[in-house]
C-alpha cells in the first residue's frame, strides 16, 4: 500500500479542520472505551486472562517456527495446503496463481489487514480479477477507492451521507434508481448486491484472527457473517495470515477468544466465530473445494529477538486506537499506512521505514491508556520511544530538535550553570509576563505561543529563595 | 508523633518547571512534609530528572543527567517529587535506562524504591490529613498520566482535598483523559495538543468547579495557559499549594504572588 506518513503533520491539520472526520472520531471515545470497560468489569478474572495472553504469546514468539510447521503439517493432513511468503511480492503471486487456477472472474473477500498491506485488491484488479469486499464497511470504503480509518470499523471516516452518495453512484448498474438515506435501507441494498456476489464467486479470500497449530485451522471472527460465505460457498479458500497468528490448541484460542471482543468493541464474543479446517470433506454438506493458507513474513521475523518483539503478541482488536486522544483529534488516515493509533505508531517505523513514519512514534504525549488497555499488555509507549531512540542515534531526528536538546543537556548536566540559566530565565520571563503575569509570544517557542499564553514564573527560582532562607546550606 | 520516632529524613526534588517557574509549590510541598512530621533537605546539586532528553530519544545525556541525580540524593530514606511525571521517570525509567548494567541497577532499584508523588507520599506514607486548612471554592482534580498510570496516584490528592474545609470537589468528565502537554509534544504537534487541552478544558468547566488543581505543573502550564488565551476564568493552582493553606493565592497565569 502506498505510504503517505511523511505528511503526518498535514494530514493532522487537514483532519482537525474537516467537520466529519471531527465528528467520526469523537464519537470513538464515548462509544468503544465505555463498552469495553463495561465488559472487561463484569469478567473478574480480565486482568489475569490479560497476564496469561501476554505470557502465551511470548512462548509463542519463542518458539514460532515450531508451531508453524507443525500447523503446517495440520493442514496439510486435513487435504489443505500452505504457501510461505517472504514479500508482499510473493504473496500477491501466489494468489493470484491460486486464482488463475482457479479461472477466478470474482473473488470475495472478508475483512483482512494483511490484504491492505499488500493492497491485494490492485494487484488483482490490474490481472482482470474483480475483488469485492463482504464486510459492510470495507464495502464502502472499496466503493469510495480508500483504506480503513480503523482497523476494526474500516469505514468509521464516513458519513452516512457519503455512504448514501456513493451507492447512488455505484449501484445504478445494479438496479438502484435513487438515492436512498435510511440506513437500514442502506444495509439492505448493499446485503442485496452483495449476495449475489457471494454466489458468483470463484475464490473466497479471508484474513484470519488466528492459526490453531493442533487442527491446522484457521479462524476468523465476524459480526456480520460475512465471513461464513465468504469462504463457504466459493470452491477456494484462501485464508492469507501473518506468521504470528499461530496458536498452540483450541483452549489457547478461547484464551485470546475472550479477550478480543471485549477489548475490541466491548462483546463478549463477536457474532460469528468461524473455524475452518482444511476442503470440504465427503460428508461435509458445505465448503470450499481448495483450501489454501498463506503464510506472509514479510519483515515480521525480523522482529523477533529485538527490542520491539513485544508488537508481534498484537490482537488486532483496535482498543489501543479507540483510546488514544490522538487517534480521536486526527483520525486514522493521518498516520499514512495500514495501521493507525497507537499500533502504527510503534509497528509503522518497522514495516515502511522509520524515516518514513519518524512522526508516528513521536505524535505522542505518552499519555499510557493504549497500555493501560491492551489485551496483550504491549508496551507500546515504551516501543514508540525506542524509535525517538534509533531517530536521534541515526540523526533522522531533525537538526533544530537534537541542538535543543544538546544545549539543554549541556546546562542540565552542569548544576552551577544550571542555576545561573534558570535564575536569568526567570526573572526575564516575569519581566516579559509584565503585571498581567502571562507571555503571549514566548520567544522561540511558536509551538507553545500558536495555542496558549505561557503563565509568567514567579520571577525567583526556588533554589535561589531556598538558600537565602536556610543560609546554612541545609 | 511520639518524641521517640525518628522522623523520616526526606529530599525534595524540586522539578525543573516548579524551580523555574512556580517556586510557591517547592514551599507548600515543604510546608506540606514538615506538618507530616519529615525532615526536609533539598541537595542543592540537582538539576532536573532527565525526562526531557528521554523521551526525545537522546539515551546517552538521560544517562548522564540520571547519574547526577542519584548521585544527589543519595543517603536519604525518601525522595519526594511535586510531580508524578518526575517521580515516575525516577521511579520507573531510570530501570529502563540502565537495562543491563548491573552495577548500576542496584543503586537505580534502590532509589526508585524509595522515590514517591508529593501526594501520595504524604498519604501512604506519612498518613496525612490536612488540618485547619479551609478554601471555600469547588475544585476540581485534574489527573496527570503519569501520576495516574505510572504512580498509581488517583485516591490520594482527592482524599487529602477532601480534608480542606469548605472545599467542594466536584469530578469532570473523562477525568482520564490527558490535556495534550507531553513535553515537546504539545511544542511538535500544537494543534493536536490544542484540540486534546480544548477538550479537558471543556470537560473541566462543565464540573461546575471554579478551580483546577493538579498535581503536575506541565498540565497545569499547559490548561492554564490556553484556559487564558481563551479568555476563560478559571483558578489553576497545584494541589500542593491548596493543601499548604495557599490556596487563596493568584493562580498561574494570575500574576504577582
Amino acid at each position: 500500500m502506498q505510504v503517505t506518513s511523511r505528511r503526518f503533520k498535514k494530514g493532522a491539520h487537514e483532519a482537525l479542520h474537516d467537520e466529519n472526520i471531527q465528528r467520526a472520531f469523537s464519537r470513538v471515545k464515548s462509544g468503544f472505551p465505555l463498552a469495553r470497560a463495561r465488559s472487561a468489569s463484569e469478567l473478574p478474572e480480565f486482568e489475569g486472562l490479560r497476564d496469561e495472553a501476554r505470557d502465551l504469546k511470548n512462548h509463542i514468539l519463542e518458539n514460532l517456527d515450531y508451531y508453524l510447521e507443525y500447523f503446517e503439517d495440520q493442514v496439510l493432513l486435513q487435504g489443505g495446503r500452505v504457501h510461505w511468503c517472504s514479500t508482499y511480492t510473493e504473496a500477491r503471486d501466489v494468489i493470484l496463481d491460486i486464482c488463475r487456477d482457479a479461472n477466478a472472474r470474482t473473488v470475495t473477500k472478508g475483512k483482512s489487514m494483511i490484504t491492505e498491506e499488500m493492497a491485494l485488491n490492485d494487484h488483482l484488479e490490474k490481472n482482470g480479477i474483480e475483488p469485492i469486499e463482504t464486510d459492510l464497511g470495507e464495502y464502502i470504503i472499496q466503493l469510495a477507492h480508500e483504506y480503513p480509518s480503523h482497523i476494526i470499523a474500516p469505514a468509521l471516516h464516513k458519513t452516512k451521507d457519503q455512504v448514501s452518495d456513493l451507492f447512488h453512484q455505484h449501484h445504478e448498474k445494479y438496479g438502484l434508481s435513487e438515492r436512498i438515506t435510511d440506513p437500514q435501507a442502506l444495509v439492505n441494498e448493499a446485503r442485496s448486491v452483495l449476495r449475489d456476489k457471494y454466489i458468483a464467486a470463484d475464490v473466497g479470500i479471508t484474513g484470519a484472527n488466528f492459526l490453531i497449530a493442533e487442527t491446522g485451522s484457521t479462524v476468523i471472527v465476524t459480526n456480520e457473517g460475512n465471513g461464513d460465505l465468504t469462504q463457504s460457498l466459493p470452491k477456494t479458500h484462501i485464508a492469507v495470515s501473518s506468521i504470528e497468528k499461530v496458536v498452540p490448541t483450541l483452549e489457547d484460542a478461547s484464551l485470546f477468544l475472550r479477550l478480543l471482543a471485549r477489548s475490541a468493541t466491548g462483546q463478549e464474543m463477536s457474532v460469528y466465530t468461524t473455524f475452518s479446517t482444511g476442503p470440504k470433506r465427503m460428508e461435509d454438506l458445505d465448503g470450499p473445494a481448495n483450501f489454501h493458507v498463506v503464510l506472509v513474513d514479510s519483515g515480521r521475523s525480523e522482529l523477533l529477538g529485538t527490542n520491539k518483539q513485544d508488537l508481534l503478541r498484537c490482537l488486532k482488536c483496535g482498543a489501543c486506537m479507540n483510546h488514544c486522544p490522538v487517534y480521536q483529534a486526527v483520525g486514522g488516515h493521518t498516520y499514512g499506512w495500514v495501521y493507525p493509533g497507537p499500533i502504527g505508531a510503534a509497528l509503522n517505523p518497522h514495516m515502511v521505514g522509520l524515516e518514513e513514519a519518524r512522526d508516528l512514534p513521536n505524535a505522542s504525549t505518552f499519555c499510557g491508556r493504549c497500555e493501560e488497555v491492551c489485551p496483550v499488555r504491549i508496551p507500546l509507549p515504551k516501543i514508540m520511544r525506542h524509535w525517538r531512540e534509533q531517530a536521534f542515534e541515526t540523526q533522522i531526528t531533525p537538526k533544530p530538535e537534537r541542538w535543543g536538546i544538546g544545549i539543554w543537556a549541556f546546562v542540565a548536566k552542569r548544576p552551577v550553570l544550571y542555576r545561573l540559566v534558570t535564575r536569568i530565565s526567570a526573572r526575564s520571563l516575569k519581566i516579559l509576563g509584565g503585571k498581567k503575569g502571562v507571555i503571549r509570544k514566548l520567544p522561540l517557542m511558536k509551538g507553545w505561543s500558536s495555542v496558549r499564553d505561557f503563565p509568567a514564573p514567579e520571577g525567583r527560582t526556588f533554589m535561589e529563595q531556598w538558600k537565602k532562607q536556610t543560609p546554612e546550606g541545609k | 508523633m511520639s518524641a521517640a520516632k525518628k522522623k523520616k529524613n526526606v529530599a525534595l526534588f524540586v522539578t525543573c518547571l516548579v524551580d523555574l517557574n512556580r517556586p510557591s509549590v517547592g514551599f507548600a510541598a515543604v510546608r506540606l512534609l514538615e506538618a507530616a512530621g519529615c525532615t526536609i533537605m533539598v541537595p542543592e546539586s540537582q538539576t532536573c530528572c532527565g525526562q526531557i532528553a528521554y523521551n526525545s530519544g537522546d539515551k546517552e545525556s538521560t544517562k548522564a543527567i540520571a547519574k547526577a541525580v542519584i548521585r544527589a540524593f543519595q543517603g536519604f530514606d525518601y525522595v519526594v517529587a511535586p510531580s508524578g511525571s518526575c517521580a515516575g521517570m525516577i521511579r520507573h525509567h531510570y530501570k529502563e535506562l540502565f537495562e543491563g548494567d548491573d552495577t548500576m541497577m542496584v543503586v537505580v532499584d534502590e532509589l526508585s524504591s524509595r522515590t514517591y508523588e508529593l501526594t501520595s507520599f504524604l498519604h501512604d506514607i506519612c498518613g496525612y490529613t490536612p488540618e485547619d486548612v479551609r478554601l471555600e471554592t469547588s475544585v476540581t482534580y485534574h489527573d496527570s498520566c503519569s501520576s495516574l498510570r505510572e504512580m498509581k496516584v488517583r485516591d490520594q490528592p482527592r482524599a487529602l482535598l477532601k480534608g480542606v474545609k469548605g472545599l467542594d470537589l466536584r469530578e469532570a468528565e473523562d477525568r482520564e483523559a490527558c490535556c495534550g502537554f507531553g513535553g515537546t509534544f504539545c511544542l511538535k504537534y500544537s494543534e493536536i495538543s490544542e484540540k486534546m487541552v480544548d477538550t479537558k478544558i471543556d470537560n473541566l468547566i462543565a464540573s461546575g468547579a471554579k478551580t483546577l488543581a493538579a498535581g503536575d505543573l506541565g498540565c497545569l502550564m499547559n490548561i492554564a495557559g490556553r484556559l487564558k488565551r481563551r479568555g476563560t476564568d478559571m483558578k489553576v493552582l497545584h494541589v500542593a499549594e491548596i493543601l499548604a493553606g495557599m490556596g487563596d493565592k493568584p493562580g498561574l497565569g494570575e500574576g504577582d504572588i
